[in-house]
């Protein structure tokens, strides 16, 4: 690591150094150091091949001539060890006697290293067979986890239906107000701003028939059926159901939730437990905010953009909806609401031991979330149709 | 009973033929030694030899696959889960980085227990959790969040919490790692004088030599490569005395 003043900036750069019978010496000049542009081993065995072919003695080793090299760091010691194997290869000595004392110590330190044991050749990855039996197995395994997980939660409810729940109830009123009041904003501007996005499509096409009135009606019943509580729940997913899952992951990777079983605390009572009343008793209630949001939204719109009064707009809203509509919006999101803490909750348990593990845990609460609100207001659609309430 | 157990009627903690894994994956098996009550009993070994997870086994977080473990005279693993949550209160754990519940203060990490075992009021429970803290040196900062103070203050308020059911058994794992060498050098004089006074059985997972030899009374060494236990007995006669060449190594630091 000599620094000389004339080639203090030179590039580092390979040449051919002086010549002797049986000998390739290889010349390295100026900064070999890592924030600089390496020559690469295909141009050092460029070079060393072409001396071979122009000598007149067969050469027998390759030396090293240092007499122009400035400063060096791993870059030089790792392209030494490159050369090395070059010369394995070609059957070649490497006498590094010329090399720095200091970089010969280091060379010698990287060889003598034990190495990791390693069992067999290096992974190649599994094949398509191994693949399919693994993610098999995989299902097999997360499907186990899920109905342990709902065993569980089925025997935290009984203990909570007699009374014998172990939760903290300060701590289930934090979470209400987590996952209820402070949601309001961005429920509100959401279902506010959907509301006037329905209203606008509407009038644009009920304007054409003189009917701009009937927006109150379409804006209203779906709002209520089904759109004030689909933005809660996933509005809800994204929010409540990714700190659930980032929390109870967080806990699982400082052994919180080990320290919470060996004092005979159930995980499932004490963190499960509260989430999802948290979620049950408070999605409905963000729902019918957001139902009212969302009306007043597309009441905006129509009063605005339809030229309808604010009176009529509201007395056609109140004829259009009736009680059948909000207990079908109540339901579902009283459903989204326990699918958003169940997903939360079980990523959160099942996450591994790692900051990487807990950022999956969270991604894929939230996906889970989304997957099955859909797949529920689906199913939940079909079924208020099949009892009639949809009528 | 068998003839075994009439000559060491002693024991807190007896192991037999237990063999540990997760998966596929074969951690520690053939493990069979006993811990007798009021000792402190070290589990040393190499990082990844299992110490840990022969700790999780004992503590009721990870099922034996083979072997009993006996507590109290009672198979942890063979009771119904309904009669193994009381036996487990009879023992404490302090965990590697204390594992305090994040959302509670110091107060509420040791009153939380309390609240859930005990008949008593909030005042009396209030009075434990300020002696609790008292005996670990943190008297005074119990309304800290586990975030607001240091690494050897977490350890040790880990202690108080693992001590607010006055277990018979307590666990620390690796308790100096992490730590400077006088927090470190603390803690164990913390482990001394509780013994003393309490005469709890006290079992440290640890690979801290220093540790090792100045609380162990006695000690298991597992090993990494064959997967089960080389030895046991006191650390410093094993350091002494023993024959075998891996806990020689392991407790002159590789010196022979």
């Amino acid at each position: 690591m000599t620094e000389r003043s004339t080639a203090a900036d030179a590039p580092p750069r390979l040449a051919l150094g002086r010549v002797s019978p049986g000998v390739i010496r290889l010349g390295l000049i100026g900064n070999w150091r890592l924030d600089q542009r390496i020559p690469t081993l295909t141009e050092a065995a460029a070079l060393i091949e072409r001396a071979r072919a122009g000598a007149s003695i067969a050469p027998k080793e390759v030396g090293f001539d240092t007499s122009d090299l400035a400063d060096w760091d791993s870059a030089l010691v790792t392209f030494i060890a490159g050369i090395e194997r070059l010369c394995r290869e070609r059957d070649l000595g490497c006498n590094g006697d010329a090399l720095p004392a200091g970089l010969h110590r280091l060379l010698e330190m990287a060889r003598t290293a034990p190495s990791v044991d390693q069992d067999g050749p290096p992974d190649r990855g599994p094949s398509f067979l191994t693949h399919l039996g693994l993610d098999l197995a995989d299902l097999v395994q997360g499907t186990g986890e899920i109905m342990t997980f709902f065993g569980e939660g089925a025997i935290a409810v009984r203990h909570l239906l007699v009374g014998k729940a172990r939760y903290r109830h300060s701590e289930l009123w934090l979470l209400i107000q987590e996952a209820g009041a402070d949601a309001l904003p961005i429920v509100s501007l959401v279902s506010f701003l959907v509301g006037m996005i329905l209203g606008y499509i509407g009038d644009q096409q009920l304007a054409q028939f003189g009917a701009s009135i009937y927006v109150a009606d379409l804006v209203g019943l779906a709002t209520v059926i089904q759109m004030g509580a689909l933005i809660t729940g996933i509005v809800l997913a994204g929010r409540t159901g990714a700190a659930f899952a980032a929390h109870i992951g967080t806990m699982q990777v400082n052994e919180e939730v080990d320290a919470l079983r060996t004092f005979g605390i159930p995980p499932m009572e004490f963190l499960v437990l509260p989430r999802m009343l948290a979620l049950i008793l408070m999605t409905p209630l963000l729902t019918l905010y957001a139902d009212l949001l969302g009306i007043l939204g597309g009441a905006f719109v129509g009063t605005t953009v339809g030229g309808v009064t604010l009176t009529a707009y509201l007395v056609q809203t109140q004829a259009a909806i009736g009680w059948n509509h909000i207990i079908q919006g109540l339901i579902s999101a009283t459903v989204y609401g326990a699918i958003v803490a169940a997903s939360g909750c079980l990523r959160g348990m099942q996450c591994g031991r790692s900051a990487a593990a807990v950022g999956q845990a969270t991604t894929s609460a939230v996906v889970t979330a989304i997957v099955f609100i859909v797949i529920a207001a689906a199913v939940l659609t079909v079924i208020f149709d099949a009892i009639g309430l949809s009528g | 009973m068998t003839a075994a157990e009439r000559d060491q009627p002693d024991l807190a903690i007896r192991l037999e033929q237990v063999a540990l894994g997760y998966g596929d994956t074969l951690v520690q098996q053939d493990l069979s030694f006993g811990i007798r009550r009021g000792e402190i009993f070290i589990i040393m070994g190499g990082s990844g030899c299992g110490k840990s997870t022969v700790m999780r086994a004992l503590t009721g977080l990870l099922a034996p696959r083979q072997g009993r473990v006996l507590l109290r005279d009672a198979s942890l693993w063979e009771l119904p889960e309904a009669r193994r949550a009381p036996l487990l209160r009879q023992v404490g754990v302090m965990y590697q980085s204390g594992a305090l519940w994040s959302s509670m203060t110091l107060n509420e990490n040791v009153a939380l227990p309390l609240e859930q075992y005990t008949r008593l009021t909030a005042a009396q429970i209030r009075a434990v959790v300020d002696y609790k803290l008292a005996l670990v040196g943190l008297e005074g900062v119990g309304g800290l969040y586990p975030g607001q103070i240091s690494g050897g203050m977490r350890k040790r308020a880990g202690v108080a919490r693992a001590m607010a059911l006055d277990p018979d058994i307590l666990f620390f794992d690796e308790p100096s790692a992490g730590l400077d060498p006088l927090s470190a050098r603390r803690l164990d004089d913390l482990i001394l004088e509780l013994r003393a006074s309490l005469g709890t059985t006290m079992v440290v997972i640890t690979h801290d030599l220093d540790s090792i030899f100045l609380i162990g009374d006695d000690a298991v060494f597992l090993d990494a490569e064959t997967h089960t236990m080389l030895t046991t007995g006191n650390p410093r006669q094993l350091r002494d005395h023993s024959k075998i060449p891996g806990v020689r190594a392991f407790l002159r630091r590789g010196e022979s």
